[in-house]
């Protein structure tokens, strides 16, 4: 009878006891970002971006403790879906994040989505993803790829830009941007250059054949390096000055300190377009971006700035639940609602689970103490909606 | 299509084809003399851009940077051949692919661990810099033209050199018969180890005069490598004049390919189709020109001599 009593007593124990130990439980976030090849200065950014948010959070998440477990992609499909597999299989991350790329974000999304975890990316939007393969574990708090190239259409033709020249790369971010651009852009394409991706990284060719179209302007994207050995070639081909150039994704704080070093004054004044600047004035931006350069010494990109977002975005969701971040119900919920403070100011998550947010036109400029950086000119879209939204069918 | 653009566009094929040639000169002869595949070669195209960078920035001088940068990489050509390329010659070409491989890999990090994680950059020299008018309309920038010009003085160093020095003599007899070069007494050893010190030194100078219009980058020679393999299999294993021939002919194609390709599609196939395919297209020119070769002349187009 004793002995009953006590065992009921000690189950009971012990039932109570496992979900509070449960609950003690930290939470894992599994990160895919590039961390080696010569992209790793992105996943770098990416990666302090992340650190610093936790630690402005205080690595607490709906009361429980934070783990965050990179996985580095190495700039590569197959490696990124290798990475992410084993953050969901052996690591048992309980939602993964991250994806610069957004060839490696295609061919991990399924591993994440089919064992019925949240994945969200903090950089790559692909279109399937925006339209007809969206998915309701699936969310993007960047952008979806033909947005900012879209508000830079509706920049050209805002100047009155009558004909332009396209360089890109030939993946699927780089037909994304021609896309956008093209969607939006009311005056003559002369010529269209899609470059084989990664391997190209010498534009001879290809600016011989800008100089003798004579366009009113050239639009660019060329992400990570290549983007500073292409302002570097477009200068030395003499097109500094005599044509204007506009890109997206090309130039950003972590190839401007490069640029100023190697006195690429051809940079300064070229205009792009972007969800965020380092230069906004809410609390959240001011406080992420003066931390940001204390700690590290230069501006945070806007890939720092998505991946810092994120795992507010994710906290927001977790704060929700209470902690149960296994509630993928209540998660998605509450993702949905992106009742957070992002750095961008105010933004609203889409039907498709794409942002719906303002897009800014930049200029390269000189701060006040000297170094280069982005400045936001003028409000091009407010509360735009991507193009593939209606493509869901969610 | 008007004369300038052809122009301009034939220069930057003759450009393109000068650096290929630079790194197709080591790999042939290495290929060719000691009969070693040597992958790491782009390494020492990489190790070249990053050492020029560094000495460009001590100095503050271009022309002192690749005047240190060139010996500098001859030494770890050298010292790699020493250390551990020597026990490889007389294994198979599968041995000799994993080992150099293996030091591809090792040069790759080696890099990222001495040098910043994403590169090095120079600014460009205020006398090479803008473009210059060579009359008829068509203006090139100086610093292309540059490389032209030292291009073509290395490839006729290198004629010379093979023709009507010793070490050439041996250089071509080591090409044509090994054993009967080692069998009247040439020590093959210390010719083996001029030679690829000359061929690193080679891919170290290509590696400099690109630096500054591309970054040096951690996984640079690889892209680039494979090119020049090609361009040695179009000319034929061994033979310089092969390579440089071959070279230009791979450059002129590659840059013509990517100008005229998708205007050239246009006319035949919708603007969707044309778009997609000339990319794909102009990047696989190359391969084909090689693959024909192949087929027709399976030596390649001048090959040495054998006896």
């Amino acid at each position: 009878m004793k002995l009953r009593n006590f065992m009921g007593i000690a189950s009971a124990m012990a039932l109570t006891a496992i979900p509070a130990s449960a609950m003690a439980e930290p939470i894992k976030i599994g990160f895919v970002t590039t961390l080696t090849t010569g992209a790793a200065v992105i996943g770098k950014d990416q990666q302090n971006a992340v650190n610093l948010a936790i630690e402005h959070m205080g690595a607490k998440m709906g009361g429980r403790d934070v783990k965050i477990i990179f996985g580095d992609d190495e700039f590569n499909p197959q490696k990124g879906k290798q990475k992410t597999e084993k953050l969901v299989k052996r690591d048992k991350v309980d939602i993964v994040a991250g994806y610069i790329w957004s060839h490696v974000l295609m061919a991990s999304a399924k591993t994440v989505l089919d064992s019925g975890k949240i994945l969200i990316s903090a950089n790559a939007g692909p279109s399937p993803l925006a339209g007809k393969r969206c998915n309701k574990n699936f969310f993007n708090i960047s952008w979806q790829n033909d947005q900012t190239p879209m508000a830079l259409g509706e920049v050209l033709n805002q100047r009155r830009v009558e004909s332009i020249y396209v360089l890109a790369p030939n993946y699927a971010a780089g037909k994304n941007m021609v896309a956008g651009v093209e969607r939006t852009f009311k005056g003559k394409v002369l010529g269209k250059d899609m470059t084989k991706w990664p391997t190209q990284i010498d534009w001879a060719a290809e600016f011989t054949k800008v100089k003798a179209a004579h366009p009113d302007a050239v639009f660019t994207f060329y992400p990570g390096k290549h983007g500073g050995a292409f302002i570097k070639q477009y200068q030395q081909a003499g097109l500094t000055g005599r044509i204007p150039l506009y890109s997206v994704y090309t130039i950003d704080s972590i190839g401007l300190p490069k640029m100023q070093k190697a006195k690429l004054k051809g940079v300064l004044g070229t205009y792009m377009t972007q969800m965020w600047a380092p230069d906004m004035k809410n609390a959240q931006n001011k406080r992420f971006v003066a931390d940001f350069k204390k700690k590290h010494g230069t501006y945070p990109s806007f890939y720092a700035a998505q991946a810092y977002d994120s795992m507010f975005f994710i906290k927001s969701a977790v704060d929700a639940v209470g902690g149960k971040i296994a509630d993928t119900d209540g998660m998605r919920a509450a993702l949905e609602k992106a009742d957070f403070a992002s750095v961008r100011g105010a933004m609203s998550m889409g039907k498709n689970h794409f942002p719906v947010q303002n897009f800014y036109l930049r200029k390269v400029v000189t701060d006040s103490e000297g170094n280069w950086t982005t400045a936001i000119q003028d409000t091009v879209y407010t509360n735009h909606v991507d193009p593939y939204a209606k493509d869901c069918k969610m | 299509m008007d004369f300038v653009l052809l122009a301009e566009q034939a220069l930057n094929g003759v450009q393109l084809g000068i650096l290929l040639f630079l790194l197709a000169a080591g790999l042939t002869l290495v290929f060719g003399i000691m009969d070693f595949v040597n992958l790491a070669h782009g390494s020492f195209y990489m190790l070249g851009a990053f050492l020029f960078a560094t000495f460009y920035t001590w100095t503050g001088s271009f022309m002192l940077g690749i005047l240190f940068g060139i010996p500098a990489t001859l030494v770890v050509g050298v010292v790699a051949e020493i250390t551990c390329l020597r026990t490889l010659y007389a294994r198979n070409h599968l041995d000799q692919v994993l080992a150099t491989f293996g030091l591809i890999l090792f040069f790759n990090q080696l890099v990222q661990v001495i040098w910043p994680l994403d590169g090095l950059s120079v600014p460009m020299p205020e006398f090479l810099d803008g473009s210059v008018n060579l009359g008829l309309g068509i203006e090139y920038p100086v610093y292309r033209l540059m490389i032209i010009i030292s291009g073509l003085a290395v490839a006729f160093g290198m004629f010379f050199l093979v023709t009507r020095t010793r070490l050439g003599m041996l250089i071509r007899a080591g090409a044509s018969n090994r054993t009967m070069a080692g069998a009247l007494g040439v020590d093959i050893n210390l010719l083996f180890t001029c030679v690829f010190g000359l061929g690193a030194a080679l891919a170290g100078l290509a590696g400099m005069l690109v630096m500054p219009i591309i970054q040096a980058t951690s996984g640079m020679g690889e892209q680039i490598l494979i090119l020049a393999f090609v361009v040695i299999v179009i000319g034929g294993i061994g033979s310089i004049r092969g390579a440089f021939i071959a070279a230009i002919i791979a450059g002129i194609i590659d840059t013509l390919g990517r100008s005229f390709l998708d205007v050239f599609l246009l006319l035949l196939l919708p603007e969707n189709a044309a778009e997609a395919a000339g990319p794909a297209l102009s990047s696989m020119l190359i391969y084909i020109l090689m693959a024909g070769v192949l087929f027709f002349r399976p030596q390649g187009l001048f090959p040495p001599q054998q006896r």
